[in-house]
Formats: C-alpha cells, structure tokens, sequence
C-alpha cells in the first residue's frame, strides 16, 4: 500500500513568550526571552530561582472554572493550545468524521503539581488517607489527551507518549506514521508540560541540570556559549493539526507546510546523560532523513535540541557535523530554547510549530545570549546567533532528546501542491 | 435556614460551580447540579473537611440531596 500524505493546517502555542501563536512566534523572532524570576511557588531556597513560566494567564479566560479545577495544568495548557489550532484548522465539525479523529500528546512528566499537592495534604494531614477522587484522573500523564478527545468528540486513536524530553516529538510521529497508513483523517498533536513546582525545580536542581544565573534569568539560557550553566526549565504547550492531505484539499484548508518524515533512535547508554559522540543524535537524524525520503543536503534549517547544558550542546553539534558533512555550514541551526526555556514533554511540540512558521516565513530565529564562542563549537557553524535571518526555508528539522536515551526529530516541508 | 445549610451551599456553589438559587433542599446533586460520580464523592469528603467528621460509606451513599446532607450533618456534627 502507498502511503497517505499529512499536513499540518492548525496550529497552537501557550509559551513562556507568549499564550497565542502569532504572539509566539512574533517574539521568538525578535529574539526574547521569556525566562524571569519563579511565581508559582516560593523558591526562595532553591539553587535556581528562575523559569520560564507562561505569564499574564487566566485560565478561567479560556476553561470554566469548575472544569479547569479538574484538570492539572499541564492538561490546562494543552486544552488552551488545542482550542487555538481548532480554531484555526477551521473544521465543519458537522463534517468531521469523529471516529477517525484523534489526539495524541505529548508530556514528559504528567500533573506533577497535582501529585505534589495531593501528597503534600496526606502529609500535612496528620497521613490520613483523604486523596481528593479527581487526584488520579488530572495526575496521570493520559488526562491530556482524554480531556481533548471529550472535548471535541474525537473517538479515534488517543493516547499519550512519554519519552521525556522528546514526547511531544514522538506524538507527533505517531500522529504521522497513523494518518499515513489511514487509521486516522485528523489528529490533535503535541505536548505539555507544567514542572514549574517545588518537587519539578527541586528534582532538576538535584540533578544538577538547570542554570543558576540567578542574577541574570534572562540571559541563563545561552546554547552553545562557552559559559553555558545548564538549562532554564519551561512551561506551556503547543498543538499542531495534522490531516491526512487528500482530506485537507478535499475542505479547503490552509496547509502551513507539510509533515514528511519521523525518526527515533536511542543511545542506550546512560538514564540521564547523552551519548559524549553523540551516536543516538546522529542516527536519529539518519533515520529521520531516511525516513523522509530526502537527502542531507536538502535541509535548511534544523531547531536543534540544544538545551544549553555543557555535555548535551557539543555532542549534538558533532553528530550535525558527522551526518550532514559540509552541508552542515551551509544551512541554518538554531535553539530557540534560548528563548522559551526548556519545555520538557512540550518542546518536540513548540520547536515543530517553530519550524513550521520559519518555512512560512522564511526566517530563522535566534540562538539569542551568545556572548563567547566555545572552542568546542566549530566557528564555521551558522548557529543564528542573537538575530534572526533571512533565508530561503524550504525544508526544516527538529530535534529532541530525553532522558532515558531517547531521540526523536521530524521534518517539515513547505507546501507546493501536488 | 440553619448555619449548616448555609455553609453546606456554600460548599456546592463553589465546587458545582451553580447558582445559589439552584441548591434548593429537593435539589438533587447528579440529577439536578450536574454533579457525576467523582463530583459527588468530592462533595462528601468536603462536607467531611468542613464540618470535621466523619461520614461512613454506606450513609454516604444515602446522601444524593441538598436537604439530605443538611439533615445528615444537623444530626451529627456536634
């Protein structure tokens, strides 16, 4: 059997640089960042004090008090982003066929904010057993996707993936690789995440993985400088439609770009750090290659993983180098985790929406806060740093790596008709 | 109207997210305010909270009005 075409025709974003698409992308190009000093709890004894949290939020602007109160925030967070592509992808939802609909999420981590208030009650409760009845159903990592799918109807496929920092990503495969062989027409995807808590910092910090710039929040996240501290932790989502092409024709829809190919690999060896050579990050832009059906030499631009940690950064670059060769001076790289933070589950989801509007767009955003070259960074590289840059886009690359080991990309092509 | 009944409407607006002329004694909490399983036995572990006692199970499970839980706890709490 052939294969069926995916495009993407809606998009959603609540990030830490801004709660809509447009607002989103806007500032990324302007090289913002959204990192600032930590609100949504006391982190007065944490080694880090900042994040990027998503900022100026009502949720009862966009979810009814008593049904927001039953969801976590992550869930909170995917439902906003959802509602926004919905809105965007403009079905007749009259016409949808509801049973080959679906959503299909991304979070690395689930309602850690519900877990640890519920347990933080039994504890300060004297330990009686007293759990609130909607404590299970907003904590695990699935409600996402299951708050979606009653939200709109959506009675195809709907489940979660959980592959820390590539989630998002791997959602977005399957989405993919099940619109391609047919199971579904449309599919919510993405990811989110919401760790900005006691036990979300606290756990990083233990880990020794997020910077403590805490003198300067803003500039803490700087990939591929040479006085890179560690990653700024992020909230926040983001949701694309992917629809089967014939489908999207057949209505009229506007096709942002089109979803060519999904690749996955893993390192296999060791629960937290990469690879030093970086072997999982160069299969799995291998795979991710081959699986599009494109040579190297055909992407533009690709929004590394590049989370501003002194191991990850370099190994990522070297598997560029190794895979593309000298074609990896001739396009485009840049981390806009510079910019939004470190989203977690959610990032594989905000980095695809990045790459989508860059091939709409035609400009690369910034790698912003480089101050010193790292000799460890070949010079030759186009990083895009501290502006955005023009440049014909035409074929774009994500990529994300969790803990665990776990590699995931995807790569978007601009739309030209049949 | 006793100061249980009131904190007992209290507690119903805020967590079913109704009006306060909806809670009315006869008002039934899946039939009539939109509760479903999980509202309802959120609601007892909150008149539990409220009113620091305790409500066994199987009275519980009589409990699905407004004016039976406000009868319920006038008996009990003391």
């Amino acid at each position: 059997m052939s294969f069926k075409r995916v495009v993407i025709t809606g998009m959603g974003a609540l990030t830490p640089v801004g709660n809509d698409v447009p607002t989103f992308w806007k500032n990324l190009v302007a090289g913002v960042s959204g990192a600032a000093p930590i609100t949504r709890f006391d982190a007065e004894k944490f080694r880090t004090r900042f994040a990027c949290e998503v900022k100026g939020l009502d949720i009862n602007d966009y979810i009814p008090r008593q049904e927001a109160r039953k969801m976590d925030p992550f869930t909170q967070y995917a439902v906003i982003a959802s509602d926004e592509a919905m809105k965007d992808a403009g079905f007749d939802t009259d016409k949808l066929d509801l049973d080959k609909a679906g959503v299909i999420w991304g979070s690395g981590i689930g309602g850690l904010k519900t877990f640890e208030d519920e347990v933080l009650n039994f504890s300060e409760g004297g330990r009686n057993p007293r759990f609130n009845p909607f404590f299970i159903p907003k904590m695990i990592a699935d409600s996402a996707s299951g708050v979606i799918s009653i939200r709109y109807g959506f009675r195809g496929p709907t489940f979660i993936t959980v592959s820390a920092c590539a989630s998002a990503t791997n959602a977005l495969i399957d989405a993919f690789n099940y619109i391609r062989l047919g199971m579904m027409n449309v599919c919510i995807s993405g990811g989110s995440e919401a760790a900005v808590t006691n036990a979300g910092m606290g756990g990083f910090n233990a880990l020794k993985a997020l910077s403590e710039r805490n003198d300067s929040p803003e500039t803490a996240s700087r990939p591929y400088d040479k006085d890179r501290d560690g990653f700024v932790l992020g909230e926040g989502g983001a949701a694309l439609i992917l629809e089967e092409y014939e489908h999207a024709k057949a209505r009229g829809a506007k096709i942002y770009a089109e979803m060519i190919g999904g690749g996955m690999s893993s390192d296999a060896y060791h629960i937290t750090a990469p690879h030093p050579e970086g072997r999982g990050a160069y299969m799995v832009m291998k795979n991710t290659v081959e699986n599009a059906g494109i040579r190297p030499e055909e992407i533009d631009y690709i929004n590394t993983h590049g989370t501003s940690t002194p191991i990850g950064d370099p190994q990522e670059i070297k598997a560029i180098e190794k895979f593309f060769g000298e074609h990896a001076y001739k396009m485009n790289i840049s981390s806009t985790k510079s910019m939004t933070g470190h989203l977690l589950g959610g990032a594989g989801a905000i980095e695809a929406a990045a790459c989508i509007l860059a091939i709409r767009d035609q400009i690369i955003p910034p790698t912003i806060n480089h101050f010193t070259d790292d000799p460890e960074i070949n010079p030759r590289l186009n990083l895009t740093f501290n502006k955005a840059q023009k440049r014909e886009v035409k074929i774009a690359l994500s990529n994300t790596f969790g803990f665990g080991g776990h590699n995931a990309s995807v790569i978007f092509k601009k739309y030209e008709g049949d | 109207m006793s100061a249980i009944a009131e904190r007992v409407k209290q507690i119903i607006v805020e967590k079913l997210g109704v009006e306060e002329s909806e809670v009315t004694p006869e008002a039934n909490f899946q039939n009539d305010l939109g509760a479903d399983s999980l509202d309802t036995v959120e609601l007892i572990m909150e008149f539990e909270k409220e009113f620091n006692l305790s409500i066994p199970d199987d009275q519980a499970e009589n409990i699905g009005t407004v004016g039976q839980a406000v009868a319920y706890l006038e008996e009990n709490v003391k």
